[in-house]
């Protein structure tokens, strides 16, 4: 199992989402943005977290055209397994890769806490370890993590059953921390092999730590 | 040479957070008759051509691909 890491100039998760894939007993590779090829074994692309290109223009918007944009474009096309954790998720937005939009939090605020989250469809790679309706507790750390999606697109999400992750509280009621469409926290694309998430599973690792429901949730894509 | 002007704002019915707050201060600070308020961000674009219709065909290609995210966001082009 190989799992290749994103770095564009910004990117502060690489190195987390390394350690948490390797404890999971993956092999890594962090790949710097201007490549244009993508390691040939990779089972999965992990889009990480931070702030790519400092946010500038809009989170994600200048990093969608970084050189290995094309490669993972293509990776994801046919049919590769791509993730994207926070700013990875408003890459994959800005690149066309996932529907929707992440705005500015609705508060303003730059969010960062435990978050508990309600698995909402489990019939993917992704969450295949939970169930429908469990609680998950899992860090929130963005300024823009508004999930805007217009109403032709949050039917299709509905249909195809593509919202992942919503806010909730512990008891699974909405709980709504930034102003997200239908407390919205993550989505796939309708062919169900790219997922974007803006809260951290792999910060979610040790219990020690806080929480390690991140475990079940990396787990799913831990098959060869 | 060509200087354009663009502005990109939230569309009309997505939230604006920053204008509402915005607005809110503006109440504050007892500034009455303010009905409503957007915030949004001005590009200014040097263009090496005389040529508008070249200008404004390159700005809008510019703008649909990375200036502005249609998903979310409307522009509006001025050619000087």
């Amino acid at each position: 199992m190989k799992v290749t890491i994103l770095q564009f100039p910004g990117t502060n998760c690489e190195y987390d989402t390394e350690h948490a894939f390797k404890e999971l007993g993956a092999k890594t590779q962090i790949v710097w943005h201007k490549e244009e090829s993508l390691p040939s074994d990779t089972d999965l692309l992990v889009v990480a977290g931070g702030f790519s290109y400092g946010d500038y223009l809009r989170s994600g918007a200048i990093a969608r055209f970084s050189p290995v944009m094309k490669a993972v474009t293509k990776y994801a096309n046919e049919g590769g397994k791509v993730l994207g954790i926070c700013n990875g998720f408003q890459v994959l937005t800005e690149a066309g890769l996932l529907p929707g939009a992440l705005k500015r939090n609705e508060n303003l605020h730059f969010i960062s806490k435990h978050h508990t989250l309600k698995v909402e469809n489990s019939d993917n790679i992704f969450l295949e370890k939970l169930d429908n309706g469990d609680i998950v507790n899992i860090p929130i750390a963005h300024h823009d993590g508004n999930y805007f999606i217009d109403e032709e697109g949050l039917k299709e999400l509905h249909d195809n059953n593509q919202i992942l992750l919503t806010y909730s509280d512990e008891t699974g009621a909405v709980k709504n921390p930034n102003g997200s469409v239908e407390s919205i926290a993550g989505v796939c694309n309708k062919a169900k092999n790219v997922f974007g998430l803006m809260p951290h599973p792999e910060r979610a690792m040790e219990s020690i730590l806080g929480s390690d429901d991140g475990v079940k949730m990396l787990q799913g894509f831990m098959k060869s | 040479m060509t200087t354009a002007i663009i502005n990109v704002s939230l569309k009309a019915g997505v939230l604006d957070s920053q204008g509402k707050a915005v607005h809110h201060a503006l109440d504050s600070l007892h500034f009455k008759g303010v009905d409503d308020v957007r915030v949004g961000k001005q590009i200014v674009l040097k263009l090496s051509t005389d040529d508008k219709t070249v200008a404004m065909a390159e700005v809008e290609k510019m703008c649909e691909e990375i200036l502005a995210n249609t998903v979310i966001e409307d522009y509006k082009i001025e050619l000087i």
